[in-house]
């Protein structure tokens, strides 16, 4: 060799300048550079290539920085996100693209996406969408439903317009800008460089007893700081989200329960952490019989995972209305079927992970959180300390879905802070998130549907168990919601529904995205089709005689006088319906080899905890300088509560929202707004929003003595008010600032209206519900069994969109975890715990689709307005499936419909019908 | 000794592989996704800078890859018709970055059965160039370098240097099928390569066939390859036979069956794709 390189230091160029960092042989370039340079915009999602979060430019060529070694940048040149948003104006004007399309949610793939896409722009100035595709296919996106992002890289018309951001104004997102410019930081970006970590200890087996060996050898070898175990857990070692059901160890004691269960913990300096192997660590494991599905779970032999869970039953739900029975009875016609689907996993880009330091006697824990005010509830818990001795600070958070709203990192954060006395940080790998996050509960339900000779419903019969995993989590919330909604936005006036969930040596289902309502919905839309079938009905006319009004109680006996849209929906597919049949019979006639199909389903999902109370306090203020504040508790994880919210006060308090400073969520500042769930936040936050707007305003007014329509301007130290008789001014430095430094403030708090469900599930379980009816067109290879979804078409009753922009990205991104979860995703604990061997969709299987907003006003909703972020994705796997059944003949049955399973079934339709 | 060597002349890195054992690495693209967690090797020995490593070269008998020759490489190379499958196997290597990084010798010496470079390599002919300092050189057909999954015949004193690929016939065609549950990013559930040239009547004069992820080490089908000879594109018959070398197996991915379902389709369509260009 000629030159042998110091193997210290590496040289090189780093978005324009000179760099020279530390890195030990083999070191990621992805480590080099976020933790040796500080280059925190490069993003870590996988840490193996699956998810492009990382990639970097080497020689203007992308790569993903987790697979380059360090070492092979010498001399050579590096880009990165924030140095391009500084120096490119492509990539300026890129970024621009971005936020007029909304199409950075979360942002924590934009990185990888804008990196990814210059390096297209710099090739190829004016690319087609193929070629962007294959530019991008790289990177995933779990938010977005990628479609933006295309029409960004493209430069389609911007969607975003210039306005003052009122109600109904499609204003980009107010916290974009940190997202495209890599600056904003999610739970890994904020710990210090050098920071002491902590990596978890998690059991290999489904179900093992285990010993420890002498961990303080251990930690002295390793020069570790310290070991957590479960006798470092000061508090109940149980923690949960549902009272009651508290029943998961911060730390497994004498027993694991799933594979991934963390036993314990090691503390050290990265240097030490990076050398520990877990498989080293002194516990000795006896791995037991495990019971892995619902069926072995209830078994004669299967262990009982918990006391007083006979059977491993968790717990059920029940919603009875009519006689269900003697309506089958005298049903003109009946359809049944078994319905199942396995594990989903949330597969945000962002792993969980986060920062913790003590500051005095208090514990302040930075992590990325859907429910900073319950993390704070559940460290009470756990840590044992009163509440006013622990802060939650959340990070901005890449992606979120459900799982975050269970704890995942705090409890550990905290221990090792309280611990050694000194900043901790922990982050997980893929794997680890994988393996212990909570996942969608694989369900197997059997659905007796009959009708009348005309059509109507007459008699509905559900069942369905739900694995909810080692522990509760959500458990109860999904057995809770399905009865409630397993009707679908139907008038059916004969309907019994159960629903239980059972415990396994799985990792604990919880929260996603619509507590086990897409699920059900899988079993009766495609009932509903196979019925329309039998009926000789058009599949879309029998959804809508049968559809839910105003006026007709649901199966809960709740009747809305108003607000019921799921007709308008419907409605609003009947022109597409019409023609993509028509395009689809003409290619069956000329083409044997792909079959194309369209399908429709509805689904409705109520907005807000199930019959409980569900508030939210939203506060703002005046300072004396003028400064408008608006205290935004309601987390961001990318729907975009922070514009939403925004665009509600500022319509309430009559401004725009440029002239309001927004402070996020912190237990210690920030009012509790509640957790990002149930499609919640902007129903009830910003409810919460409209009645702090409003009172503010009334309080201006007040002081100033002007008429109720005065417009109102906040300057410098002063409040200027026009009405008829003039402008008049408030000198803000006059009035006595609050604790707060308010001037002028206002909190308020909004809980929707329920009234408790009875012994038969009768009741008001929830104050509004939110429709939506999806129409898909597939085409299915024949002799493949490979699906590809050709285009969608969503008709959304959102209320009043506040934000249309911002519903299209909800939109978007729901269908593309629908057809996800009808295609290809599939959690199997112990191997499909990365993102290669489990799929979600890239930029390359989302086909166009097209949005239809309906708003059908809602008497609660703020301005009218319905929640929307988990409506989406319950009819598009449906629609999917009732679509493949018209392109090939074939009800699937199972999800997801992978090419195998596909032409399986297609082979036995085949056999099926040679023997008849 | 440096723990990150960047040698630039072959006879260093075969020096060094004759002292020690670091970890080879090029792309990483496979390197770092298989490193578990904890104490990592003491000394990596990075390829991609060794001389003539990372380029492609027409040798009197052929064209010969250079080891760290990168999929993005081969897409932008000028390569003969013969070459399509090859090229269009380096389009679904993982994604752009993957491409960018990843190379042709690390794709084979990761021997994953589910590899995409290989069966359009089996289908070309190819043969792996290792060198070692103690023996030389010697040169073995990619078919039997790789002797199962992650398993390939190198000692710990070898390197591939190169990929060599013997000239095709002229107006040989080629072609390369894919399935996968996604379109991009995705381990293959089956692939084919196909290389076949026709006679002037339009009929098969010679055809190789390899099916990759069907087998632990993607297989060439020689009774279909013979059978094949002498029968127009359009009408090809595959028998269970045929696919005899194939052994799938049922994983997360598809059935064993359905593998065998699906190569015996991928085949007619990569057939009638590469005569059709």
């Amino acid at each position: 060799m000629k030159k042998p390189i110091e193997p210290t230091a590496t040289r090189f160029r780093l978005n324009g300048q000179e760099a020279a960092a530390i890195a030990v042989p083999g070191q990621r370039l992805s480590e080099m550079l976020r933790e040796g340079l500080g280059q925190r915009d490069v993003k870590i999602g996988c840490d193996a290539g699956d998810c492009g979060a990382c990639t970097v430019l080497v020689e203007g060529k992308p790569f993903c920085a987790c697979l380059t070694p360090a070492h092979q940048v010498a001399g050579l040149s590096v880009e990165t996100l924030a140095g391009l948003r500084d120096q490119d104006p492509a990539a300026q004007a890129l970024a621009q693209s971005f936020l007029d399309h909304g199409a950075a949610q979360c942002g924590i793939c934009t990185p990888g996406m804008m990196v990814s896409a210059v390096a297209l722009l710099r090739d190829v100035p004016e690319p087609n969408e193929a070629q962007v595709k294959d530019a991008l296919g790289g990177v995933l996106c779990r938010c977005t439903g990628y479609r933006k992002i295309i029409d960004a890289v493209l430069g389609a018309p911007a969607v975003a317009r210039d306005a003052v951001g009122s109600v109904g104004d499609a204003i980009r997102h107010l916290d974009g800008e940190a997202k495209l410019s890599g600056a904003l930081q999610y739970a890994d970006d904020v710990a210090p460089v050098g920071c002491l970590e902590i990596l978890l200890i998690r059991s290999p087996y489904p179900r093992a007893s285990f010993t420890f060996g002498n961990l303080e050898n251990y930690a002295a070898e390793n020069g570790l700081e310290g070991i957590l175990t479960a006798e470092d857990v000061a508090g109940e070692n149980t923690f949960g989200v549902i009272p009651g059901f508290e029943d998961q160890p911060v730390f497994a004691e004498n027993e694991a329960r799933f594979r991934g269960e963390a036993v314990a913990a090691v503390i050290g300096t990265p240097e030490v952490i990076a050398r520990i192997a877990p498989e080293d660590f002194p516990v000795s494991w006896t791995e037991l019989p495990a019971a892995q599905d619902i069926e072995t779970a209830q078994g004669k032999t299967a262990a009982q995972l918990h006391d007083g869970r006979v059977n491993n039953v968790m717990c059920g739900g029940f919603v009875k209305c009519g006689d269900p029975e003697d309506a089958l009875a005298r049903a003109h016609v009946i359809v049944e079927g078994r319905f199942q689907s396995g594990f989903v996993e949330h597969a945000y880009i962002e792993p969980e992970a986060g920062f913790a330091q003590m500051v005095g006697d208090r514990v302040e824990v930075h992590a990325c959180t859907q429910a900073p005010v319950m993390d704070l509830e559940g460290l009470e818990r756990v840590l044992g300390l009163d509440r006013s001795r622990i802060r939650v600070v959340p990070t901005a958070v890449g992606g979120g879905f459900g799982s975050k709203l269970d704890m995942s990192v705090q409890p550990y954060l905290a221990l090792g802070a309280i611990k050694t006395g000194k900043p901790v940080r922990i982050c997980f790998t893929r794997i680890e998130s994988m393996q212990c996050s909570t996942k969608r509960h694989p369900s197997d339900i059997t659905l007796r549907i009959g009708a009348d000779a005309k059509g109507k419903i007459c008699g509905f019969d559900f069942r369905g168990s739900f694995d909810t995993g080692a522990y509760a989590s959500w458990g109860p919330t999904v057995a809770n919601r399905v009865p409630v909604h397993a009707s679908g936005p139907y008038q059916v006036t004969d309907y019994v529904a159960q629903s239980k969930g059972i415990h396994t040596n799985n990792p604990p289902a919880g929260a996603f995205r619509g507590f086990g309502v897409p699920q059900s919905a899988i079993a009766q839309e495609s009932l509903f089709d196979d019925l329309s079938e039998l009926l000789g009905m058009d599949a879309l006319d029998f959804r809508i005689l049968n559809a839910l009004e105003n006026g007709v109680p649901t199966v809960c006996g709740q009747v809305f006088d108003q607000g019921v849209g799921i007709k308008a929906c419907f409605d609003a597919l009947r022109a597409e319906w019409k023609t993509e049949r028509a395009k689809a019979e003409q290619l069956n006639a000329e083409n044997t080899k792909v079959k194309r199909g369209v399908g429709v389903a509805g689904g409705w999902y109520g907005c807000g905890n199930t019959s409980l109370p569900n508030p939210a306090t939203i506060k703002s203020g005046v300072r004396a300088d003028g400064t408008l504040v608006l205290h935004q508790g309601a987390m961001d994880i990318g729907q975009g509560a922070n514009t939403v919210i925004t665009q509600i006060f500022a319509t309430a308090l009559g401004v725009s929202v440029d002239q309001i400073e927004l402070v996020g969520a912190d237990t210690d500042v920030t009012p509790d707004a509640g957790k990002t769930s149930a499609s919640r936040q902007t129903f009830v936050s910003g409810n919460a929003a409209r009645l702090s707007g409003t009172a503010l305003r009334e309080a201006v007014l007040r002081h100033m003595n002007v008429s109720p329509d005065a417009r109102l301007a906040f300057a410098a130290g002063a409040i200027h008010a026009t009405d008829d008789s003039g402008t008049h001014g408030l000198d803000l430095g006059a009035l006595t600032p609050d604790a707060d430094g308010f001037v002028l403030a206002a909190s308020e708090t909004y809980d929707p209206p329920t009234k408790p469900l009875d012994e038969n599930g009768q009741g008001h379980p929830y104050a509004q519900f939110g429709y939506a009816a999806h129409l898909a067109v597939v085409e299915v290879d024949m002799t493949l069994g490979a699906i590809t979804p050709i285009k969608f078409v969503a008709a959304h009753d959102v209320g009043q969109a506040i934000n249309p922009m911002l519903v299209e990205g909800q939109v978007h991104g729901g269908i593309a975890q629908g057809l996800g979860m009808a295609l290809m995703e599939e959690f199997i604990p112990g191997r499909t715990e990365n993102l290669h061997d489990y799929l979600i969709p890239t930029i390359g299987d989302i086909p166009p689709i097209e949005t239809i907003i309906i708003e059908e006003a809602d008497a609660h909703g703020p301005f009218g307005a319905k929640g929307l972020g988990e409506h989406v994705l319950i009819p598009t796997a449906p629609a999917l499936l009732n679509a493949i059944k018209q392109a090939t003949g074939v009800r699937m049955t199972q999800v997801p419909a992978i090419p195998s399973r596909m032409l399986e079934a297609i082979q036995n339709e085949t056999n099926a019908c040679k023997k008849t | 000794m440096l723990p990150y060597l960047r040698p630039t002349h072959l006879g260093d890195a075969l020096t060094v592989l004759q002292q020690s054992e670091p970890q080879i690495i090029a792309g990483g693209t496979d390197v770092y996704p298989a490193m578990p967690r904890g104490p990592r090797p003491e000394a990596f020995m990075d390829v991609t800078r060794i001389e003539g490593f990372s380029e492609i070269t027409r040798t009197q008998d052929g064209l010969r890859f250079g080891a760290a020759v990168t999929w993005s490489d081969i897409v932008r190379a000028d390569l003969p018709c013969a070459f399509d499958a090859l090229k269009q196997a380096a389009k679904e290597v993982g994604s752009l970055q993957i491409q960018n990084a990843g190379t042709i010798a690390g794709n084979i010496c990761n021997a994953s059965p589910a590899a995409d470079g290989v069966p359009p390599l089996l289908a070309l002919n190819a043969e792996v160039e290792l060198a070692s300092l103690a023996r030389g050189t010697r040169t073995v057909p990619l078919g039997d370098f790789i002797t199962g999954v992650r398993k390939v015949d190198l000692l710990p004193d070898e390197l591939v240097t190169a990929v060599s690929v013997p000239s095709p016939p002229e107006g040989m065609v080629s072609a390369f099928e894919k399935l996968g549950s996604r379109r991009y990013l995705v381990i293959s559930i089956t692939m084919t390569a196909t290389n076949i040239l026709l006679d002037a009547n339009g009929r098969i004069e010679r055809a190789h066939i390899a099916v990759g992820a069907c087998s632990a080490v993607a297989q060439r089908l020689p009774e279909l390859e013979r059978d094949l000879i002498g029968t127009r594109p359009s009408e090809i018959a595959i028998e269970d036979r045929h696919l005899a070398p194939l052994s799938p197996i049922d994983d997360v991915r598809g059935s064993g069956s359905y593998r065998l379902d699906a190569a015996a389709e991928q085949i007619q369509r990569a057939i009638s794709r590469a005569v059709l260009t």
